[in-house]
């Protein structure tokens, strides 16, 4: 089961900070395909937002086809999102933790990190893609729509 | 949850209240969908506390109508569905608990939920015996909100519900009327002076000003009809703002050295208000941003809104 928190301030409309978390949630495997999402009542209770914005939230998940409505028994996740790749175990996250840990011994801070990060997918956007042939393990395989 | 056809759960045509001589309320029309969480807004002496006492039939109007899901307030009909938590929250202080909610059970014996009503106050750790005049005011709140909400009403009218309650009794407060909205539908209408809690709460607003409604609707609908523009004040023109924007659609806007601040409103038809170009930062302002540039802006723009309502 997944807990919502909303951001008063960031900005961010309530309803896709809703439906991002869960997107969240489904990356990281903390919610599966046959899981349930919490009602909107106890959404709302939980959070003191209106009701609506549940319910608009999980209208655009389901838009997106990863939830459905089952009438009677609530919404349930039909997709997921995680990948091998980014599990806890996995070499790539070990790499990247690797390298966050010499980014802050060398003394960058989260924002710094942040905008390196940002700034190697702009650079690797940018290049132009490899021929087939020469493509290393992993890269065929088309890059995902980033919707949040 | 909202269904367009359905009849709204308060409407109010040409109403106005006067008080021996004193204009409380002038040509007021307006209508709350039914359920919708509303925001009622506005200064002290603005006449929330009179549109209440319209809507329960507490008051009758001087001229006008006002009518609850079409019943006239005060009727049995409307009584019936409708529950009040007013702002002093009148409840017995020599009575149990358990004697209040008796007391609701025996006003509204039809609809009467006891099992919801003992569950609000227990919810909140209060001993079902222990005396109203010796709870906390937010315990008091619990109780008045459990007497409202056991009454099983369609339209629940809260008078500054929040006040007097710490952060996470307020929390926990809304937490609870927004359940009860998920499960029934209801339409609920909040009036406060805490407009940050109203944001991710109110999806309609009605704010009054000097006895007159200044602005009523869709909560994103109102949001997107305006423009928060900042920027370097223009050194041309005598108030900062650019030299092509329409000044009777300015709600709000303030200098502070060289940066200005403007709540606009925007040209029919477009997401910008006009005579704003690109070199000015634009946004939708927040319903809190909006809310308050309404309630700041002087009688010479409130005049110009008049106007442009017309």
């Amino acid at each position: 089961m997944i807990e919502f928190q909303v951001d008063r301030h960031s900005g961010v409309a309530t309803y896709l900070q809703l439906v991002s978390q869960v997107k969240q949630a489904l990356r990281l495997g903390v919610l599966e395909p046959g899981d349930r999402l919490p009602t909107a009542r106890a959404v709302v209770e939980a959070t003191a937002i209106n009701p609506n914005t549940v319910l608009k939230a999980y209208r655009e998940l389901e838009r997106e086809g990863l939830v459905e409505p089952r009438p009677g028994q609530g919404t349930f996740v039909t997709r997921s999102l995680s990948r091998p790749e980014a599990a806890a175990d996995s070499p790539l996250r070990a790499d990247l933790v690797d390298w966050v840990t010499r980014a802050h011994a060398a003394g960058l801070g989260r924002e710094d990190v942040l905008a390196l990060v940002e700034a190697a997918l702009a650079q690797a956007a940018a290049r132009p893609p490899r021929p087939a042939g020469s493509a290393g393990p992993g890269t065929q395989r088309p890059s995902r729509e980033d919707t949040t | 949850m909202n269904d367009p056809t359905a009849r709204p759960a308060l409407r109010a045509t040409a109403i106005g209240q006067r008080f021996r001589g004193n204009q409380a309320l002038h040509d007021c029309d307006f209508e709350i969908p039914a359920g919708r969480i509303s925001a009622l807004v506005g200064p002290n002496g603005a006449g929330k506390s009179t549109l209440f006492h319209l809507a329960t039939g507490l008051l009758r109007p001087t001229t006008g109508e006002i009518r609850v899901f079409g019943a006239l307030p005060g009727s049995r009909a409307a009584r019936a569905r409708t529950a009040f938590v007013s702002q002093d929250k009148p409840l017995y202080p020599q009575f149990t608990v358990a004697e209040m909610l008796s007391v609701g059970r025996r006003l509204s014996p039809r609809h009467w939920d006891q099992a919801k009503a003992e569950r609000i106050v227990g919810e909140g750790g209060i001993p079902p015996k222990s005396r109203i005049g010796t709870l906390s005011g937010g315990k008091r709140t619990r109780v008045a909100l459990a007497l409202a909400l056991g009454k099983q009403a369609d339209l629940l009218l809260l008078d500054e519900p929040l006040a007097d309650l710490d952060p996470l009794v307020r929390h926990e407060v809304m937490g609870l009327l927004m359940a009860e909205a998920a499960d029934r539908g209801i339409t609920v209408v909040i009036s406060s002076h805490v407009l940050p809690e109203l944001e991710n709460v109110c999806d309609h607003v009605l704010l009054l000003r000097d006895g007159r409604i200044r602005l009523a609707g869709d909560a994103q609908d109102l949001r997107e009809a305006h423009t928060r523009l900042t920027g370097r004040a223009d050194p041309g023109t005598p108030d900062g703002l650019p030299r092509g924007a329409d000044r009777g659609a300015v709600v709000h806007a303030t200098t502070t050295g060289r940066q200005l601040t403007a709540l606009l409103r925007n040209a029919p038809g477009s997401p910008l208000p006009s005579g704003v170009d690109e070199r000015w930062i634009t946004a939708t302002p927040s319903l809190e941003e909006l809310l308050l540039a309404h309630l700041r802006s002087g009688p010479r723009s409130a005049a110009h809104g008049a106007e442009a309502a017309a």
